[in-house]
Formats: C-alpha cells, structure tokens, sequence
C-alpha cells in the first residue's frame, strides 16, 4: 500500500471526546476517523478505503475556551412529510426559543498543525477499471494543486484547515518532543452494520510528538 | 438539482465596527469576544451565519425557496401557515410506523432544499432515522478574527426608571438603575469562507443562491443595526473563483494574498481608513483562478 503524508494546520479545532460531547471537550490531538475524513475531502470513492498509519504533532498543544449559542433540536422528518402532503404548516425553528436555544461551552484546540500518513486499500466496491495506481494520481494530482470536494476541516466545519501534500524528498521538520498518555481514544466508527454503527476504540501514545495507529483489525482496536 | 453551481469559491470577508460589540461571549458576561492569548477579537461563524439568514428571510418575506428554516423569535408569526410545494405522496404516512431508512427520506430531504435557503447552503441536520442523516451545506465559514488586538471598554450607563414597585420604594422615588453596555472603539474583521461545488451539488445550491451569499454578505449589516453593534459594515469581499469544481490553487495561498496592514505611524486604528488594504499580488493569480467583483 502506498503511503501519502499531508500536513494540515489551522487556528482552532475541536476533536470531539464522545464522553463529553454536550460542552464539547477536544481530545489532545486529532483523531484517526478525523485525519481519515481529510484524506476523503479530497479524494474518496466507493472503491476505496483510507487507513491512517500515523499522526505528527507539530505545534504544542494549546487550548481556548469559546461558549456559543446553539440550536438543539433536529428538524423533524415527520413535520416535513405531514408538510408534503398536506400542502401546509409552518416549519421554521425559532431560536430564542428556551426550549431549543442552548449555551454550549467548547474546550478547543488552537494553533494546531499535524503530518498526517495515510493509504488506502481497494474494496469490494471497486470496478473492473478501478486500479490503485489510477486513485494514487488522481490524490497526488488533487492534492498537490489544493483540490478539494470540500475544504477538510479539524474536527468541526468551521475550524477549516488549510493542508499540502508533503513530497517524499522534503527535509521534514521535527514533531515536538513531548511524550503523553492519550489515553483511550476513538479510533473511527464502524459502518458494517450502517443502521447501527458502533464506535472503536484505541489506546493512544504520543512518543516524542508521534501517534502512531494501529489497524483497523488489529487486536489494539476495541469495540 | 441539474443547475447547481459548477465552480470552487473561497473568500476573505472583512468588516469593522465601531464603538460597538459584534459579537458578545456568553461566557464574559457579553463582553466582547476576545482571544486571551493575543488579545485579537473573535466574531464565531454561527454569528455571520445568522445575519446571512436574517438578510435572506427579510429580503424574500420568507417565501419559498427562499424561506429560512432557522429562525429568531422576533418574526412571530408562528402562527400562520402557508401552502407548500406538495409533492404527493400520501402512503407514506400511513406506511411510517417503523422508519427505515431510504423509504421518503431522500424525498424529505430535498424538499427541504428546494424551500429552504438556509438548509441548502449551510445545511442542517434532520433526524432520518438512519444514522446521521444530515445535509451537509456547500457553504463553510471560520471563525473571524480582527487584524489587531482589540480593547473591549467597559460603560456605564442610567436608566431614569426602575422596573418594579418594591426597587422605586426603595430608592424613594429617586428612581434610577445602573447597567453596563461594552463596546470595541475599532476592530476590523477577517472571516474566511469557502463554497464546495461537489457539495452544492448535492443542495441544489444555484448560481442565483450564491449572487444572494454575496449580496448578503455585502449588506448583511445594513440590516442589523442594534444598541449593541455600534457601527458595523462590510468593507471588502474578495472572491477567488476557480475554473475547476475542485479548485485549481490551495485556498490558504489565495487568503495569504488579502492583507490589511496599519498605515505607517498609527498605533491605534480608529476606522478603516487607518489600513492599507490589498490583494496581493492582484495579477499574478495561479492558473484557473480570478477575483471576483461581487
């Protein structure tokens, strides 16, 4: 399998801990299922399916308190098909409504920047003119010229990321020197069961800036 | 959804204000947003999002497509309802009993879309029963962020009146209360904002959506003025086009070339006219990608 590396960076980032979701608390460096997502904003199809190997922390890791007001409701499928069919209702979210407006603190990351290493594999989705080599370009080719199908983001869309494809030959910078527990970590959701997914889960390590990943089916990986 | 728009956008929003708040931290008792660590002023996304919506909604009466699914209380006709584009389909209400995903969702979902601005640029999130069934907008804005620090002042201010009977005897008819307002003296903003052509794809997000994304960024304040914001405007928005769906340069290249740097002597900026704005280098843009004037 080859192997591509992006660095991504930007200002702010918020790597949701799925214990701590209602005011949302980052994990301390991004997630595999998040580096995996940046890789498929700029290339991705049904014949292929990205693995992350390993994440670089390149900037010290710093955080920022932000409260903001959101909605927490969802719009409901139902209102909209009664609305379909009868031909009326009203379906606008007010929200200065007490019951739906929320105050959510975030505990995010700031001034972050990763090297992401990554590869994909073909699956069983792939046809007969599906090769390796033609989806290696078509990314190399993307993400050289900053193409994107949407601009990647860390953790949430508005923390857009800028990224580059980082050549094999480049003299690279080094991660920081700092090692941590990350403790339990998500690694991706698993969407075999698509009406059911469940989440994975891995233990995390920063040695001297570097996380590296196990495989998706590798005994690391729990459920 | 065949006229969706065919091209990559990324943009450099840049606004002011004046003597007023754009934007208060719940968490600082609506002070001014302010990143501790710089002391540059933080405008979130939802904040601009919401005045895009409020333009919208107020521009086209809320009328479908143009109708604004998120809403403030301050339109409070709840009451009223209107006919909607009905498609037909009246068995799946009677077949709904256990949603499965695929039956109407899809159906639902683009319905949604073709009304409602706001759901097919910024998308929503709607409950289908499969698992996240959302809408993934073709608009995605960041954080804005002022060019300098910013000092957030604290004031003063009367009321010649007090709210209740019990505060007037109290203070024997003297009747006067005291509250506290925060103003920024000057800030000039920069939010970056991208529009993915795959996305709008999926929204039916059209070219007449996005001269209105422009037009509302634009006017967006002109029709939000308030106690709190002081002075606020759009001063600058620069769109890069791309000639391809996918985009033709790195977006963090082309917002690199939009610079705002205080004049030569001033310490303070107090209005616009204290910065040299431009686009650096305006005629050397990368190949497939050309400024917008919007």
């Amino acid at each position: 399998m080859k192997n591509f590396c992006l660095e991504v960076w930007g200002d702010f980032a918020c790597f949701t801990r799925p214990e701590m979701k209602v005011e949302r608390v980052s994990y301390d460096v991004i997630t595999p299922s998040s580096a995996r997502a940046m890789f498929e904003a700029i290339l991705w199809k049904p014949a292929i399916r990205w693995h992350v190997h390993k994440i670089e922390v390149l900037e010290p890791i710093r955080w920022i308190n932000v409260r903001r007001n959101e909605v927490g409701a969802v719009i409901s499928e139902r209102n909209i098909k009664t609305a379909m069919n009868t031909g009326k209702g009203s379906l606008g979210l007010y929200v200065d409504d007490p019951k739906v407006r929320q105050q959510r603190a975030g505990l995010f990351l700031r001034d972050v920047k990763y090297r992401i290493h990554a590869g994909f594999e073909m699956t069983e989705r792939a046809g007969a003119g599906d090769t390796p080599v033609k989806f290696a370009e078509m990314f190399e080719r993307r993400a050289a010229k900053g193409q994107c199908f949407n601009q990647p983001y860390l953790g949430c869309r508005e923390f857009a990321a800028g990224f580059r494809l980082v050549d094999a030959k480049e003299k690279l910078a080094h991660p920081i020197s700092e090692s941590r527990d990350l403790g339990w970590m998500l690694f991706d959701m698993d969407y075999s069961d698509t009406k059911d997914p469940k989440p994975l889960f891995f233990r995390a390590e920063m040695k001297d800036g570097v996380v590296d990943v196990p495989a998706f089916d590798s005994e690391e990986v729990r459920g | 959804m065949s006229n969706a728009i065919q091209n990559r956008y990324d943009f450099v929003l840049l606004f002011d204000v004046q003597d007023g708040n754009p934007n208060g931290d719940p968490d600082a008792g609506n002070l001014p947003r302010v990143d501790a660590e710089t002391g540059k002023g933080l405008v979130t996304d939802v904040c601009l999002k919401r005045k895009v919506r409020n333009y919208v909604g107020l521009k086209h009466s809320e009328q479908p497509p143009y109708e604004i699914y998120i809403k403030e209380k301050a339109v409070l006709n709840k009451q009223h309802e209107r006919a909607y584009v009905a498609i037909g389909a009246e068995d799946v209400l009677k077949d709904d009993k256990k949603r499965k995903g695929g039956d109407k969702v899809g159906e639902a979902r683009d319905w949604m879309c073709a009304n409602f601005y706001d759901v097919r640029t910024f998308g929503a999130v709607m409950s289908t029963g499969i698992n996240c069934g959302q809408v993934r907008g073709p608009v995605q804005m960041t954080f804005a962020r002022s060019i300098d620090p910013v000092v957030a002042l604290e004031h003063s201010i009367t009321r010649m009146a007090v709210a209740t009977e019990a505060e007037a005897e109290k203070q024997d008819g003297d009747n006067r209360t005291m509250g506290r307002k925060f103003t920024v003296p000057y800030g000039l903003y920069a939010a970056h904002g991208f529009v993915s052509a795959p996305l709008a794809g999926q929204t039916g997000f059209s070219e007449d959506d996005l001269a209105l994304l422009w037009e509302s960024l634009n006017n967006m304040f002109e029709h939000d003025r308030s106690a709190a914001r002081g002075m606020m405007a759009t001063r600058n928005l620069v769109v890069f086009k791309h000639e391809s769906n996918m985009g033709n340069a790195p977006a963090h290249e082309l917002f690199e070339r939009v610079q705002a740097k205080l004049k030569d002597g001033v310490t303070a900026p107090r209005s616009y006219t204290d910065y040299n704005v431009s686009v650096n280098p305006k005629n050397d843009l990368p190949n497939g990608v050309s400024i917008l004037e919007v």
